[in-house]
């Protein structure tokens, strides 16, 4: 950078004004990575595509809700059988606390989803495991609507939302009189920080810690995994639990965003791009391609879409560059090459 | 051993002078079947402390299975399987693992995308105390503990002569190498019987040769028990102290190298018998 264009006028608005468009991109990015990282969590330990990951989140951002709020579980389906009128117990629990029943709550779905289906499904082929995930979503989408009501519900938990003004306030003398600083949203700032934690802990854990190196050697190899000790359906239920953690973290996120609903489950459709960028084994490769797809969409919109193609470009973009990938790189960025010997 | 039973028997003294155990395990009357076919058919043998049992015999005669067996991969339908003086429940693989006994596969299994030294930081996995949540919180313990663990997989590397390729993922190896991985990673659970599921097959004269050498330097410096399936003859009359022969899931001779090579229903199932 030549000293001149500090603090000068030389860069016009609209060049803040991309940039502006870049780190909202980043932001966007960081959101998706989040939805990704519980597809490759469970895929890399178990050869599984989890299509219900995205109901997970749905179904734990529900949870949440409705801890928080003191609503009674079941309670249309106990006031249809009974002739009551139940909705709530009345009490509003802290932030914390609710986060804390929801973490459990995905625990104990991961217990149950490792008895009741996965234990039954061993050695099959991937696509069974596969439908048997479809099979899960739509059992998940309907008992969480039972459990918790089909309404739209606001999920906060105290985290700020709208422009962040001290980024705005600190970076207006960037440009001249015309340009106010970027406009941040403080939930997505709050998102990314909470998104870099998680990746950084994922990977400490799985690198130093003993069940991490269970996890690594089980999604390596099933049978010499057996054979050193590691049990499979212990580290199922650690995977199933830790993707749970994860998908309530995107629910969180999602749900804050745009409110918790139906919808919520269909965060899981922008994920599928990601994975075919960053590969669906690789952890790193989920958040540089969440960064990519976000970062891609909103500068293309931005330069190219919205000025010449009419706008709307970001519904399809990203699955354009996703199919690009796989014409070119079918391994993804960071996927083992697929190296076939003859 | 303290809890000698019934089925323990005293040990012996081998023609080189070492001086073998009492039974460790012992197979009784072990019959699996997969479907109609009969894989092992009545089979019992038993194996000594410290001493290098060997399981031979022709293609499909169903020495794997055996293996298999003993490491809690199959489950026989009749038969006891006891160890250590104790008849043995039924138990999957992961138990068998924890309970001391180690194994490598025919066909190499690791963790091709792990480390030489991190695939043989997996063998420890059964020695390792801390569990995740107090590994969480107690982070130094946990790291002091990992350091113990290391200081032990680096003997096993130093043993072994692998220092060279400590770093290296491992589905990089040549073949024997990744043999000898495979074979390290074993020894670092510390296993009081050790399972080698045709260690040196597929190895050129050479690798075969380190190999034997390395079994004999496990089972002298260790004292480990081993148990191995083997093709070549010559190998394993060289290193095992007692054979158990077997044909189309039958037992067809039990004893050492030199009683079982005199014995004439072996001789036929290896060299062929015609049949009038």
């Amino acid at each position: 950078m030549c000293r001149t264009a500090r603090g000068s006028n030389i860069m016009s608005a609209e060049f803040y004004y991309g940039v502006e468009v870049f780190l909202n991109g980043l932001m966007a990015g960081v959101m998706y990575s989040l939805v990704a990282l519980g597809f490759v969590l469970i895929f890399k330990a178990s050869g599984i595509f989890n299509y219900a990951q995205g109901v997970m989140a749905l179904f734990a951002a529900l949870t949440l809700v409705g801890f928080q709020n003191g609503q009674i579980p079941f309670a249309s389906l106990i006031n249809a059988i009974f002739g009551t009128n139940l909705h709530s117990f009345g009490w509003h629990l802290p932030a914390l606390l609710a986060i804390l029943l929801a973490v459990l709550v995905m625990i104990l779905f991961a217990i149950l989803v490792e008895r009741l289906v996965l234990k039954h499904l061993v050695n099959q082929e991937p696509i069974i495991l596969f439908m048997a995930t479809i099979g899960l979503a739509y059992f998940m989408e309907g008992f969480g609507d039972l459990m918790w009501g089909s309404e739209i519900k606001k999920l906060d938990i105290g985290i700020p939302q709208g422009g962040n003004g001290w980024v705005e306030s600190h970076t207006a003398f960037l440009g001249g009189d015309d340009f106010y600083g970027f406009y941040l949203d403080s939930l997505d700032i709050v998102a990314a920080i909470v998104a870099v934690a998680l990746v950084a802990s994922l990977v400490l854990f799985s690198q130093y810690t003993k069940t991490g190196r269970a996890l690594r050697a089980v999604a390596d190899d099933h049978q010499a995994a057996l054979s050193v000790g590691i049990s499979l359906r212990t580290i199922w239920v650690i995977v199933w639990s830790i993707a749970g953690f994860v998908a309530l973290v995107a629910g969180i996120m999602w749900g804050a965003k745009s409110g918790v609903q139906f919808s919520l489950s269909l965060i899981a459709l922008k994920a599928l791009p990601v994975l075919m960028l960053g590969g669906f084994t690789s952890i790193p490769g989920a958040i540089v391609g969440g960064l990519i797809i976000g970062v891609g969409e909103k500068m293309f919109e931005f330069l190219i879409g919205a000025p010449y193609l009419g706008g709307a470009t970001e519904n399809w973009f990203a699955y354009v560059l996703a199919l690009l990938f796989l014409v070119f790189r079918p391994q993804g960025l960071f996927g083992e090459k697929i190296i076939e010997r003859v | 051993m303290n809890t000698m039973t019934e089925n323990s028997t005293v040990g012996y003294v081998t023609d080189d002078g070492r001086q073998i155990g009492g039974t460790i395990m012992e197979m009784k009357n072990i019959t699996l079947r997969f479907g109609g076919v009969v894989a092992i058919e009545n089979i019992s043998f038993d194996i000594h402390e410290g001493e290098i049992r060997a399981i031979i015999g022709p293609n499909g005669a169903g020495k794997s299975s055996m293996l298999n067996v003993i490491s809690g991969f199959y489950h026989p339908q009749e038969g006891e399987v006891w160890f250590n003086g104790q008849k043995r429940p039924s138990m999957k693989p992961f138990e068998v693992a924890a309970l001391g006994i180690a194994r490598t596969f025919q066909n190499i299994a690791l963790f091709k995308g792990m480390s030489t030294l991190d695939n043989i930081m997996t063998g420890r996995l059964t020695k390792m105390k801390a569990g995740m949540l107090s590994q969480a919180i107690w982070w130094g313990k946990a790291a002091r503990e990992e350091e113990e663990h290391r200081q032990k997989v680096e003997e096993i590397i130093d043993f072994l002569e692998i220092q060279a390729i400590r770093k290296t993922p491992v589905g990089r190896l040549p073949y024997g190498l990744q043999k000898r991985v495979e074979l390290g990673r074993a020894l670092a659970a510390e296993p009081k019987l050790l399972l080698l599921d045709e260690p040196m097959a597929g190895m050129n004269v050479e690798e075969k040769e380190d190999m034997s050498r390395f079994i004999l330097d496990v089972n002298d410096e260790f004292g480990t028990t081993i148990a191995l399936i083997e093709h070549d003859m010559g190998v394993v009359m060289d290193i095992s102290d007692r054979v158990v022969v077997m044909d189309y899931g039958k037992k067809i001779g039990d004893g050492t190298p030199a009683e079982v090579l005199a014995n004439k229903e072996v001789i036929d199932a290896y060299l062929g018998v015609s049949h009038d």
